[in-house]
């Protein structure tokens, strides 16, 4: 029997052949060696995301989430669930939070539920696969399964927004959070001191809808990445991931620069560290190739 | 005017203020804002916004309900809640922003073609649809919202970084005759239908 069992919600960007496919595979890989046990949600559903709002309203996007929550107390009892994306868990927890809050909201979402013949209880924990490592396993149990040491790569700890803003990891501060860097260490890599882009917002989904404003704010973050002597970013977040490395062709471009920074997910770094391969640590998903990772893999 | 928003002008006639407070997702907190302009410093977008977040505020209590509800300015919300952790009276600034934006879109009255607006709706839309978004179609929507021709020519600019995606495995051509759904996407559709209804019905939206 697996160490650690929870009730896993991927999110739309981590499906089969999703925008965040790698980060799923690379979760997995690291799973599997702390032994911990994934089940996805049963038929789960999107979260709504924030940039849902417009047109979803309060209470269905409340809903939605809520039929993640019944679903998950009905067929994984006992089990909190675990969100890798930094939106599936937001849009969660803050789903939650306005239930625990409200008796009237409470009533009206088992009234819309009660539709498809679901019912939430009210006994779900929320998640992010971040809190897991560090409250349920910590830095020192992260340590033990090591086989490489990530040593001589420099990484800028990328934070962003929604991992880090309004609920926090692990209590730290919302303005220079730790725990990247921390992880980075723990895994031998090098955290970039002083990278003060850190929790700078990446234009979130309104890199569709504002390219140009948002872009200017992806400028910053890689470009001070690249003056604080990083050579690869590391994000929780999907979104923070995709726009990062996706539009750095779009910004050079434009505007003439020579970005080609790498932009990794915590849990790349962590199958590289337990001695996965490329191909378990989601690597041949980059756009921009980690080439100082992929040489360790082959170590 | 649309029918929904004569119809709230009459029910509320002067008082601005209560109607956010009754139909605004967190429009209760708005008058505990003390005017102290940290979250128009906060915000990633701020030089973009017309009406900052506590300027918004004032206008909602001095009763500006038209230059509020027709203002470009909450689609800049990039939901990053700088604004939320950095605000003394920890008002859920992010939310309301959220809710007078949805409140004016839903009463037809919101700046047309705005773009955050139109992809926000593109968004809901999309994983309305199936339960889960479909990435594929998300971005091709997007794309040709303004017609074909700009549409090709957004696509085209766009097609190296497609094509990437696509050889690393994370946007998949064939989503576009299907992709991922729900297997109880009927009962999906009930709850969002009952849910819709019944937010409808608390504020005044039938």
């Amino acid at each position: 029997m697996a160490k650690k069992e929870y009730a896993f919600y991927p999110g739309c960007s981590s499906q089969l052949k999703a925008s965040a496919s790698n980060y799923l595979t690379s979760v997995s890989s690291m799973c599997k060696t702390l032994d911990v046990k994934l089940t996805e949600i049963p038929d789960w559903n999107c979260c709504g995301a924030s940039i849902g709002y417009a047109e979803g309203g309060e209470l269905p996007r409340i809903a939605i989430n809520a039929r993640n929550f019944a679903l998950a107390e009905t067929h994984l009892p006992g089990q909190d669930i675990v969100a890798t994306c930094a939106a599936c868990w937001l849009g969660a927890r803050e789903s939650k939070d306005r239930l625990d809050a409200s008796s009237t909201l409470m009533k009206e979402t088992n009234e819309a539920l009660a539709a498809a013949g679901l019912h939430y209880k009210a006994e779900v924990k929320i998640r992010h696969m971040v809190e897991v490592l560090i409250e349920d396993f910590g830095y020192d149990e992260l340590k033990k399964p090591m086989k490489k040491s990530l040593e001589g790569v420099k990484f800028a700890g990328y934070v962003g927004c929604q991992t880090n803003r309004p609920f926090g990891i692990d209590g730290e501060s919302f303005e220079n959070p730790k725990y990247l860097d921390k992880l980075v260490e723990t895994l031998g890599g090098e955290p970039v001191e002083h990278y003060d882009q850190k929790v700078t917002c990446c234009g979130g989904a309104l890199a569709f809808s504002e390219p140009e404003k948002s872009q200017k704010q992806i400028r910053d973050i890689v470009e001070s990445a690249y003056d604080h002597g990083a050579e690869m970013i590391v994000t929780p977040c999907p979104l923070c991931q995709a726009n990062v490395e996706v539009y750095q062709s779009e910004i050079n471009k434009k505007q003439g620069t020579q970005f080609n920074m790498p932009v990794l997910y915590y849990s790349q770094l962590m199958t590289v560290a337990y001695g996965g391969s490329m191909k378990d640590a989601g690597l041949d998903g980059q756009l921009i190739r980690a080439e100082k990772l992929e040489v360790i893999t082959k170590k | 005017m649309s029918d929904h928003n004569s119809q709230a002008v009459a029910r509320y006639r002067n008082n601005f203020l209560k109607e956010v407070e009754e139909r605004v997702e967190e429009g209760e907190w708005v008058k505990m804002c003390m005017q102290c302009g940290v979250c128009a410093g906060s915000c990633p977008f701020g030089a973009h916004w017309q009406h900052s977040p506590q300027k918004l505020f004032m206008m909602i209590r001095a009763g500006k309900r038209e230059e509020v509800l027709t203002s470009d300015s909450m689609w800049m919300c990039t939901s990053c809640y700088n604004c939320v952790v950095r605000c003394p009276r920890q008002l859920p600034i992010t939310h309301i922003m959220h809710g007078l934006a949805s409140y004016a879109h839903r009463l037809g009255i919101a700046p047309k073609g705005q773009p955050t607006r139109e992809f926000a709706k593109i968004f809901w839309d999309n994983l309305a649809k199936k339960g889960r978004v479909n990435e594929l179609k998300l971005t091709l929507s997007l794309y040709f919202k303004d017609g074909l021709v700009s549409g090709i020519k957004t696509a085209m600019g766009m097609q190296s970084i497609g094509l990437g995606m696509v050889k690393a495995k994370r946007l998949n051509p064939m989503e576009i005759f299907g992709g991922h759904g729900l297997k109880d996407l009927k009962g999906f559709h009930a709850i969002l239908a009952k849910a819709r209804e019944i937010e409808d019905k608390r504020k005044g939206l039938t």
